[in-house]
Parts: C-alpha cells; sequence; structure tokens
C-alpha cells in the first residue's frame, strides 16, 4: 500500500492557537520522500506557517503539478482540498479554482522541472495576471522523480551525479517573478526554517500574487560535490538580505530596533512585515533595486534570500476582472440565469 | 442557349467580394430583406483566412420551402471580384445570370453564351456620385443591393427597413443609403429588363422563426446554463462564440446595483491553461467551459484524461472546422468525432453532443452544464463552422421557467454531517457517479485529495492492480448511465416500407432533410436517424438492426462516426454504408441524394432500380 495514514492521537498538552487547533492539526499523511530530502522541511515549514497564522486548515486548497515536490501536498494539511494535476499545469487549474472561488486560500507547490521547463509559460502567466496565491517552487536543480537530469533551474557549471557538467545558463525564477510583475517575492533555504516560516506566512498573507522560490537539497540526486544545490553549498554561499517577522494585524509589536535597521512593511490585511535588514541598503518596495540585488549577489557568487520584492498594496486578478465579491461558485439560479422574458427580448432581436 | 431559369422564391444568389471591401454589410441587407418578405432563406459565408485582400464570397439560398441546408449550384452570381471571375462565372448553372460592374469593357471570352448577362456600371455611378474613395467603395455595394432588388422584385420598403435596422442608433447614415439603394434601383429599372426570371414574391413561410449563428446561440446557452468561468484561446471558428459569452454576460449577467460582474472571462496563454483552468473552476464548484477548435482539442488531451479520470465536470465547445494540422481553417467539417470521442491517452470515452442548429447549440449549450455536473465528466458540444459562424433561419430559442440547475452529486456540509462516511470514488447509487465535495466545506469531514494517479474509492493513492481495475469498470458504468442522459436520437421512419437506412448528425441535417425528400420522390425510401448524443442511446444499435444498410452521412474523410457506431455498438460494418463530404464546404442536398441514389441503384438487392431516371 503507498498511502500511509498517520495517526491522529497526540499529546493533550500540545500547544493550540487562536483556533483552537495544534500543530498537529495541520499535518497530512506520512512523507514516502527520500530521508532527508528538503521538501519534508519545507512541509514542515507550512504546516508550522498555517499554525502560527490559525488558519482554517480546509479554507486553504493546496494545488500542485507533478514530480516529488508536486506530492508533498498529500504531507500537510490533511483536512484541505487538495489536486495533484498535471505536469507544468498546476497554475492553469490554481487560476481556475481561484476564479471559482476568491474566498480559499490558494496555496500552490511545484518543483523546477514543473515550473521551469515544461510549465513555464503557465507560470509566467499566472504571476502576471495577479492570481491571489502563494506559489512556492521547492526548487533542487535536478528531475528526482526521473533519477537525476539536470532541470532548468541548475547553474551553469553545476556537475551531475553521475560527472556531467550543465553548460545551458539557469533560470532564475525569482528574477523573472520580480520582472512579470509579482507583488511578492522571496527566495528562502528549506534548511533554515528560521527565514522560511515567516516568509510562507507573509506569502499567505499577501493579497495577490506570492512567489517563493525555496532551494531545497535533493540528497538522492543533487548533494552531491560539485552541485551548487547542495546543503554544504546553500549554506556556505546563502546570502541573506534581511530577516522577517511577521506581526498580525491584532498582535503587539514589543520588540524595539535602532532607525536604519529595520524597515517596516504593512500589508493590505493589515499584517506589518518587519525586515530586520543584514547588509545590503535595499528598499523591498522596490522593485528595480530587487532586481539589481538578485543580479548583483549572482554576479558575486552568492544566493540571494529573504523577502526580495513586496507590493503592500497589491491588487489580484478578480479586482482586474471586476467580478463580484461572492465567490462564483454560490450563485444560484436567481443570479445567473437570466429568464424567459430576456430570452423573450433576444429572440425579438433575431427577427 | 437554354431558357433562362425562371424560379419564385426558390433559388441560389452567389457574392463574389474582396475581402475587407464593406460588402459584408450590404450582402446581409439583401438577405434580412427578403426574410421581411417573409421568405426565407439560408445564407453561409465562404472567407479565407485573411482580414483583406482575399477572395470571400456570400451565399444566399431562398427557399420559400424552408430547405436550410445548401443546395449547391448558382442561379445568380454577383461578381464583384476580378481574381476570381473565372471560377464565378464557370459556376453558375446553365440558364442562370451573371450580374457585374460594366464599367469597363470585358472581352466576349471571359463570359458564357449560356447565361443571361447583367451589367451595372457601378464604379461609374458611384465615381459620379461620390468623390471620397472610400465612400464609393462602401456605397458602391449598396448600389448593387438596389439594382438586385430591381432586378429580382424586392420590396423596396423590405430593403429600405433592414437598412434603418441597421444603422439603428447611427440614423444619420440612413438617408445616405437610402439614396445609394435609389441610385442602383433606379438605374436597373430605367436600362434594363426588371424583373429577370429569378423572382421574390411576398410570402409568410418565416414565421416566428429567428436568424443567429450558432456560436452566439451556443454562448447564450451557457449564459442560461449558469455558466460562471470561461477560459479560452482564440481559435477560428470558435473565437465568436467566446466573445459572444462576453458581449451576453455584459448585457444579462452583472450585478443591477454594483455593475460587478458575475462571471469571469480569462483569454489564456493557450489552449493547455484554457483547459486547465476550466478543470481548476469546476472542481472549485463553478460551472465552466472554454471554446475551441481541432487544434485546441489536440492540445488539451493530457488535461482532458486527468479530466476524465479525476471526474472533473468541464464543457468544451468544439467548433470543428477542416484539420489536421491548420488544415482549411475557416472551411468547416465534422472531423474532430474520434479526437474528441476518444480523446487523451490511456482509456478514455468522452460524452459528446450533436446540435443540428443554432436551436439546438443553445439548448445543448445549456444542457451540457447539468450533464457535465451530473455525470462528473468532460462533455464536449460538437459544433461547426457552418452552424458556428452562420447565421441559420431557427426556431426561437425556448427555456423552462420552472428548470434549475442540476449541480449533481454534490454534499453541502449538513451533508456530511449527516451520511455515515464519505468516499469520494465509492459508488453509493449503483450508477457509477460517486459524490463529491467541493474544496472549503466542512472543517473536518468530505476533504479529499484529488489525483491523476490511481487511488482508491476513498481516494487514497495506491498502485494496487484491483482498485484501479474497479475505477475504470465504474466510469464504463458511468458511460452507461450517461446513455439516458443525453439527448435521445431522433428517428423519422420513410413514408413507405424501407429495408435501408441512413444516419447523419448535426449541421448535416438540413441538407439531409431535403436530400431524404428528393430520394422519397424518386422512389428511394429510407428510415432515417438523426443522432443527437455520444454514448448512443440503445436506439441507435436496434435502428441499425432493423435494417439491410444503413447509410452514414458525414462531413469527415475517415466516417469517423460510422468508426464509432462499429466500435462501440460492435456493427458489421458491411452494413455501414459511408457517405462522405469533405471538402471543407457545407455538404448539400445534392450531393447526398446523387451519393446515395447512386449506391441505392447500383445495388441489386433494391427492387427500385428501375425507378431512378
Amino acid at each position: 500500500m503507498s498511502y500511509l495514514p498517520k495517526p491522529k492521537l497526540h499529546h493533550p498538552k500540545l500547544p493550540t492557537n487562536a483556533i483552537g487547533l495544534t500543530r498537529r492539526d495541520y499535518e497530512g499523511a506520512i512523507s514516502t520522500l527520500c530521508a532527508g530530502c528538503g521538501h519534508d522541511s519545507i512541509s514542515a515549514a507550512i504546516i508550522q506557517a498555517c499554525f502560527n497564522l490559525s488558519l482554517p486548515p480546509h479554507r486553504i486548497a493546496k494545488l500542485s503539478g507533478i514530480g516529488c515536490s508536486s506530492k508533498t501536498p498529500t504531507y500537510f494539511l490533511g483536512a484541505a482540498h487538495g489536486f495533484n494535476s498535471v505536469h507544468g499545469r498546476m497554475p492553469s487549474v490554481l487560476t481556475g479554482a481561484y476564479l471559482a472561488n476568491r474566498e480559499l486560500i490558494y496555496l500552490g507547490v511545484s518543483g523546477d522541472g514543473d515550473s521551469a521547463s515544461i510549465g513555464f509559460g503557465q507560470f509566467a502567466h499566472s504571476i502576471r495576471r495577479g492570481v491571489n496565491m502563494t506559489y512556492i517552487v521547492e526548487n533542487n536543480g535536478v528531475y528526482g522523480l526521473t533519477k537525476g537530469q539536470f532541470s532548468a533551474t541548475s547553474d551553469l557549471g553545476s556537475v551531475a551525479k553521475k560527472g556531467a557538467v550543465n553548460t545551458d545558463q539557469p533560470i532564475d525564477l525569482a528574477a523573472i517573478a520580480v520582472q512579470l510583475g509579482a507583488t511578492f517575492v522571496a527566495r528562502s533555504f528549506s534548511g533554515d526554517k528560521e527565514q522560511l516560516v515567516p516568509l510562507i506566512e507573509a506569502a499567505l498573507l499577501h493579497e495577490g500574487a506570492a512567489f517563493l522560490d525555496v532551494i531545497s537539497p535533493c540528497v538522492a540526486f543533487n548533494n552531491h560535490p560539485g552541485s551548487t544545490k547542495s546543503y554544504d553549498y546553500v549554506r556556505e554561499h546563502n546570502d541573506a538580505l534581511n530577516r522577517l517577522d511577521v506581526m498580525l494585524p491584532r498582535q503587539e509589536i514589543t520588540a524595539s530596533y535602532a532607525p536604519g535597521e529595520v524597515t517596516e512593511v504593512t500589508q493590505h490585511d493589515g499584517s506589518v512585515l518587519r525586515l530586520r535588514k543584514l547588509h545590503a541598503d535595499h528598499d523591498p518596495t522596490d522593485r528595480a533595486s530587487a532586481m539589481h540585488q538578485i543580479m548583483e549577489r549572482k554576479a558575486a557568487g552568492e544566493i540571494l534570500t529573504g523577502l526580495i520584492y513586496v507590493d503592500p498594496n497589491p491588487t489580484a486578478l478578480h479586482e482586474h476582472l471586476g467580478t463580484i465579491p461572492a465567490p462564483l461558485n454560490a450563485l444560484g439560479d436567481a443570479e445567473l440565469c437570466p429568464g424567459v422574458e430576456a430570452l423573450d427580448r433576444i429572440n425579438a432581436s433575431l427577427r | 442557349m437554354p431558357q433562362p431559369i425562371t424560379a419564385t422564391n426558390d433559388f441560389v444568389v452567389k457574392f463574389a467580394n474582396v475581402n475587407g471591401s464593406g460588402s459584408a454589410s450590404a450582402n446581409g441587407l439583401f438577405a434580412k430583406s427578403i426574410m421581411r418578405m417573409g421568405v426565407p432563406i439560408a445564407s453561409r459565408n465562404i472567407f479565407p483566412s485573411n482580414i483583406q485582400g482575399l477572395p470571400t464570397w456570400f451565399e444566399v439560398r431562398v427557399s420559400e420551402a424552408g430547405h436550410m441546408g445548401r443546395r449547391g449550384g448558382v442561379d445568380m452570381m454577383v461578381a464583384m471580384n476580378p481574381q476570381t471571375w473565372d471560377r464565378d462565372v464557370a459556376e453558375i448553372e446553365p440558364g442562370g445570370y451573371l450580374f457585374y460592374d460594366s464599367t469597363r469593357p470585358m472581352p466576349k471570352s471571359r463570359f458564357r453564351d449560356d447565361i443571361t448577362v447583367i451589367g451595372v456600371p457601378l464604379t461609374e455611378i458611384t465615381n459620379a456620385a461620390y468623390s471620397d474613395p472610400r465612400q464609393r467603395q462602401l456605397f458602391k455595394n449598396i448600389v448593387y443591393l438596389g439594382a438586385l432588388s430591381a432586378l429580382l422584385d424586392m420590396e423596396v420598403e423590405a430593403v429600405q427597413q433592414s437598412i434603418a435596422a441597421q444603422f439603428k442608433g447611427k440614423e444619420k447614415l440612413i438617408p445616405a443609403n437610402f439614396a445609394a439603394l435609389e441610385m442602383g434601383r433606379d438605374w436597373a429599372q430605367q436600362n434594363l429588363a426588371c424583373p429577370i426570371g429569378l423572382r421574390l414574391k411576398r410570402a409568410d413561410a418565416v414565421g416566428d422563426r429567428i436568424f443567429v449563428d450558432g456560436n452566439q446561440a451556443a454562448a447564450l446557452g451557457a449564459v442560461y446554463g449558469g455558466a460562471t468561468v470561461c477560459a479560452w484561446y482564440p481559435i477560428t471558428p470558435s473565437t465568436s462564440l467566446a466573445e459572444a459569452f462576453e458581449k451576453h454576460c455584459g448585457r444579462l449577467r452583472k450585478d443591477p446595483e454594483t455593475g460587478a460582474k458575475r462571471y469571469a472571462i480569462v483569454q489564456a496563454e493557450d489552449e493547455l491553461a484554457s483547459i486547465g483552468m476550466v478543470v481548476g473552476a469546476a472542481w472549485n464548484g463553478a460551472r465552466a467551459f472554454t471554446a475551441t477548435s481541432g487544434p485546441g482539442v489536440s492540445l488539451m488531451q493530457e488535461f482532458l484524461g486527468l479530466a476524465y479520470f479525476a471526474e472533473i465536470p468541464a464543457v468544451l465547445f468544439d467548433v470543428q472546422r477542416a484539420g489536421p494540422s491548420t488544415g482549411m481553417p475557416t472551411r468547416t467539417q465534422q472531423s474532430d468525432v474520434l479526437s474528441a470521442a476518444y480523446a487523451s491517452h490511456g482509456d478514455t470515452k468522452h460524452v459528446l453532443l450533436f446540435p443540428e442548429d443554432p436551436n439546438e447549440c443553445f439548448a445543448f449549450g445549456a444542457d451540457a452544464f447539468d450533464l457535465a455536473d451530473r455525470l462528473q465528466t468532460p462533455i464536449f458540444v460538437m459544433l461547426d463552422l457552418d452552424i458556428g459562424m452562420n447565421d441559420w433561419l431557427c426556431a426561437p430559442f425556448a427555456w423552462d421557467p420552472d428548470r434549475r440547475m442540476d449541480r449533481g452529486k454534490v454534499l453541502t456540509a449538513a451533508d456530511l454531517e449527516m451520511v455515515a462516511g464519505f468516499g469520494r470514488y465509492r459508488d453509493v447509487d449503483g450508477d457509477g457517479i460517486p459524490y463529491r465535495t467541493w474544496p472549503g466545506t466542512h472543517p473536518e469531514k468530505g476533504a479529499f485529495f484529488t489525483r491523476g494517479t490511481s487511488r482508491d474509492r476513498e481516494a487514497r493513492y495506491t498502485e494496487d492492480g484491483g482498485p484501479y481495475v474497479d475505477n475504470m469498470q465504474r466510469l464504463l458504468k458511468k458511460l452507461r448511465t450517461a446513455r439516458s442522459l443525453v439527448p435521445r436520437p431522433i428517428a423519422t421512419p420513410a413514408k413507405e416500407k424501407a429495408r435501408d437506412g441512413v444516419i447523419f448528425y448535426g449541421s448535416t441535417s438540413a441538407a439531409m432533410r431535403e436530400a431524404l425528400a428528393a430520394l422519397d420522390a424518386q422512389g428511394i425510401h429510407l428510415d432515417a436517424m438523426r443522432i443527437r448524443a455520444f454514448p448512443f442511446h440503445d436506439d441507435v444499435a436496434e435502428f441499425i438492426a432493423a435494417h439491410d444498410r444503413v447509410f452514414v452521412v458525414e462531413q469527415n474523410r475517415d466516417a469517423q462516426l460510422r468508426t464509432l457506431l462499429i466500435n462501440e455498438e460492435e456493427i458489421d460494418p458491411a452494413r455501414l454504408v459511408p457517405v462522405l463530404h469533405y471538402d471543407g464546404t457545407p455538404i448539400t442536398a445534392r450531393f447526398i441524394r446523387a451519393a446515395i441514389a447512386d449506391r441505392a441503384s447500383t445495388a441489386n438487392v433494391l427492387p427500385f432500380r428501375k425507378a431512378t431516371p
């Protein structure tokens, strides 16, 4: 049997969140990925972020494409509906789902093969349409389920497990997301939970197209010397732009910082993103500066992580289309069917 | 020279024009004016894949008897395009008429001596009356309309009313058009023997019928059927369906107070994204559709397999055109039957509906959404370019005021509290159709994972063979259920006992009815069955079993519906005789009659050989 349910029992003293749920209530089935896979850390970070934000699990829809990363929605948020669609096409399915009901939270999980190769077009168009979603790419630079081929995010000169050297230019999905008009762009590392969890929280609260590129080493096929997406390489070259704290609207802000040390961005829902600057003088609400930071760090051989760009007042596809505030899937005959009299008028106009 | 053709309310006029010259408007006025006289017409645009400069034709069949199919042959050619002159002149029936612009003299060799040639110096008339080149061009069309109205004895009031209706809201353009109309009419009356042998006479044969194209009708059906999400990618000949949905929704589907839209339309980046959005929206409880044509259906194959296997209700309007590949993108065919019925990889079968005219495009356009929700599977509405892009005179749209959407087996939060347990793919009712839930319904109950990978009845991932086979068998059972839900075939018995039958579908219907009447008059009696859906109703196999031979009339090369009949109903191929028309033009009654009469007369099992002239 390839389905492993997780026992429901848990310790009675587990902490609960604002809606009375424990962290365990956000879990899914037991992972079938390799031991040590970065993707499992990302699943854990998603669980932690949803718990921290006290989101009702069933109000989240989790969608994915095909590949190791796309298997992961089974391993978190078991009370949520999930859709494991076709390779590279998660963005269109998610877009359609969002069109049908704008009230749910949409979490799209994809991989580098799924989003940078076969689904590059759908990735791009879902971002530029401003679909209100959190789009996470679990980026390991390799095709895992088919055993070790380079993906389109593999760095130039990166060495495959069997020794082949990549001669193609890599696609930087975060840079492209900035260029395409994503209103939230971040990059993180599956091995840095402290950084990743708040970024996922901020993305989930963001009311527009939020994109997260999470470097997630593949222990089976891309974690060896010569790989630029191994645990060791990413740890050595991780150049964090900032550290993020997410403050919910009702939350009291206690910590104090010296002037210039932090940047605060208030999102549309009232949540405050407090960014502790680590080095560069970067305004995260400046798209051009975001692009510059990515290019500059790349030239220096570093991997830029952190919150790269955020538009505090984003708009999303439903606003662009001018649809009603209610979910379209909740409309009944009275709202949808124009009726016999209208039809009679149409018939008359066609005579 | 043969006798000039004389006919009242029963002839074919064809206009040969240059694309982009403004002729479509004048030609449309010609068609509508005839209907205003109570005389039915069937009109067809024959147009190139081009915006300006290439040849385009408009064919008007005047038929008081109400024949809506293409007849074949041309009684009067309005030859306004020098590029196509020779072939246009050659197409005229012996004894027919040629109407042309006689401003520049033409050598005698460019005419035929078995037709009546009618020259009107259109350029000279318009050059004298107008100085602006654009006006000269546009009014030339109205001038020939005026001349034709005199030649064919049309009621000038009918033409004027059509002009007034066309320029409603732009009333100041009306007097100038009336003047141009009069100019052409006067010239013809003063210089030509009016009327000619082809004449129009007021009748009362139009009734309450409406004149509309199938794409408009299908889009309206989608509005009435409750569609809220449309995702599409432009492709001829389906583009005008999505655009019509937007137009209809703009008038019928806005919140009356706020003007906010009760619909969402996305022009996707390609057909893969279109169907992906439809699948996502339908999974999440909205009624969603796409409009496309053959190449688009090809691109949607992977998603269609997913939608079939994961049981997602989706509606596709496939406006078929001549393929393969780009083929003839502006010409009609019924050539996606097999690619739609078996769309995707693995074992799949899909539900297809075959509307015969815009009235059924509307009806099936709405029904498709009920069927999709009820059956939880993709539904194809199979239009073609002929129905989709041509205006047809058809019965008015009808709607039952008591009708409500059938959302199928969807469990609400309250339902989930009541039921003992929920398993997404359990066959609770024995009809092969499981229950589903929409995302976000209940905090603890009813969530499941949708996937293209195999799973058990509880929607849990498994690669075990047993649950896989169990599921595939249930899907077949569901398709069996579909047979009784889809539109039933319509049988029309011959006047006399018939040993042979004929099966047809879609836009072939009009020509087929006319051909049946002609064959009947010729002593060839056939029972007829119009198929309206796949999977086939049990009536179909019974009909075939009751006849020695059955002709299957289709507009494709490979006899695709015949293949489907042989494959699905296990019919002996020898008993199904293909009658195929696939040159991109709509099938004609003449073609069907000749093809069937030819086969019938050469078959010695049939007794009516001597009756054939």
